[in-house]
């Protein structure tokens, strides 16, 4: 039998944090800060249906060059932590839905939603830390920046997001920790306090240069952030959607189709999705048992959805004459449409595509 | 040691990786796993979850509009 060593000799427990991942440089950072004092980090990616991710680029053509790639996992990769990717798009939708703290310049609920994900990261730290004792995990990172974003990176909610989402003192924001009250981690002297950062607002220069530090040079650089909450356009799809429905609701696949295709509603109980190219024409070819569908068969054209109820023969008709509009046959006299209802039943209808003056643009959503 | 296989058709990115993880956390080391996928993206996303997560990609094939990944299962980590 061996002696157990000296107290003196055994090494320090190393410590085990979670890092929310988004894929974003942020995020990344705050891993790599830690990484740098020791800590050892598992990341969690929460999908939550709005992401902003490859499959968007996948579709389309244009964005064909683009990776095609999952930023969280590629960012995982480069760190070399493990991630743990999670659907919560279920419980997410009161999250949208029902904001307490209420919406930014779009439907993005960031300050709710960033409370929720906390919560949902000091859940898995709690089962964790049941499950596996000293190899579970002792506290939560983010990549959030005080004063980065007007509502949910203020300096006045980040302790609500500490507070509300039960993770309090074991939150620890690495990059923006100097301008905050200090953390469990920092009072237990698991990580040092003074090689933490200061940042705050919106100037981006400290970030780039320690990611220049770092060596990092190839990140995800989002122009609208990496969630679709934050657009413009796709936030009024949505509150359309809403609308028509004459409540607030939604399904995954709805909020899929809202990323994908031209949307017209022609009258308030239908619209249709028109596929602008091949790779979106697959993407929406996945729907048609669910929803009736429009093609054209006499010359080549887009598959578009019908989301609602036709009402009339004169409606399927309009229908079918702007799908033809969007074909290789819009100045033809006649072009004959293909109509599918979801079991497949398929009738042909001969029809003359819409003229432009025939399409409304208020009907573009 | 036995063998499984996931159907993950016309599920988008991140949704493979997320039923192939989940699929995972209930195989046993030395197990393997066949998952097929339409979208495209799954050929890169599913071996860098593997690479990351210490499970051994055996092969990448496509065949048409699909995609399959057949992957080993490493040591298990914690489930979260
Ligand atoms: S941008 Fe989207 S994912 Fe990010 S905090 Fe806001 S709502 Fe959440």
């Amino acid at each position: 039998m061996t002696e157990s060593a000296p107290q003196t000799l055994q090494r320090p427990l190393q410590r085990r944090a979670i890092a929310l991942v988004s894929g974003g440089l942020d995020s990344m950072l705050a891993v790599k800060v830690m990484q740098e004092q020791g800590i050892h980090v598992e990341g969690v990616n929460f999908f939550t249906g709005f992401c902003v991710e490859g499959h968007t680029h996948a579709i389309r053509k244009k964005d064909k060059d683009k990776n095609k790639r999952n930023n969280a996992l590629w960012v995982a990769e480069q760190l070399g932590i493990k991630l743990h990717i999670v659907d919560i798009s279920e419980e997410y939708k009161d999250v949208v839905l029902n904001p307490k703290h209420g919406y930014g310049a779009n439907l993005n609920p960031c300050l709710d939603c960033k409370i929720f994900m906390v919560n949902k990261a000091t859940l898995m730290l709690n089962k964790a830390r049941e499950l596996a004792g000293e190899k579970g995990f002792d506290f939560i990172i983010t990549g959030e920046v005080v004063g980065q974003r007007p509502k949910s990176q203020r300096k006045e909610t980040m302790p609500i997001i500490s507070r509300e989402s039960g993770a309090d003192d074991r939150l620890l924001r690495p990059l923006s920790a100097k301008n905050l009250p200090e953390t469990l981690p920092e009072r237990e002297g698991w990580v040092d306090r003074s090689q933490l950062h200061d940042f705050s607002g919106r100037n981006r220069k400290p970030q780039m240069a320690l990611a220049k530090r770092f060596g990092l040079d190839d990140f995800a650089q989002p122009a609208g952030g990496c969630c679709f909450l934050t657009d413009e356009s796709y936030s009024r799809k949505l509150a359309d959607l809403w609308q028509a429905r004459n409540e607030r609701r939604y399904e995954l696949d709805d909020i899929m189709l809202l990323k994908v295709g031209r949307h017209i509603r022609p009258a308030p109980h239908y619209k249709l999705i028109i596929s602008r190219e091949e790779g979106e024409n697959r993407f929406l070819e996945g729907y048609r048992y669910q929803f009736t569908s429009i093609t054209t068969s006499s010359c080549p054209g887009p598959l578009a959805l019908i989301d609602g109820k036709l009402e009339s023969d004169h409606e399927l008709r309009q229908a079918a004459a702007i799908v033809a509009r969007y074909s290789k046959g819009r100045t033809d006299d006649e072009v004959v449409v293909e109509v599918r209802d979801p079991s497949g039943v398929v009738r042909q209808l001969p029809v003359r595509p819409a003229t432009p003056d025939q399409v409304s643009p208020e009907w573009m959503v | 040691m036995s063998h499984h296989e996931l159907d993950a058709r016309r599920l988008l990115c991140p949704m493979p990786v997320i039923k192939t993880q989940n699929q995972v956390n209930t195989l046993q080391q030395g197990d393997t796993l066949t998952v097929i996928c339409t979208d495209p993206g799954a050929l890169n996303d599913i071996p860098a979850w593997c690479r990351i997560n210490g499970h051994a990609v055996l092969e990448t094939r496509e065949e048409g509009h699909e995609v399959r990944v057949t992957l080993e299962i490493g040591e298990p980590s914690i489930a979260l």
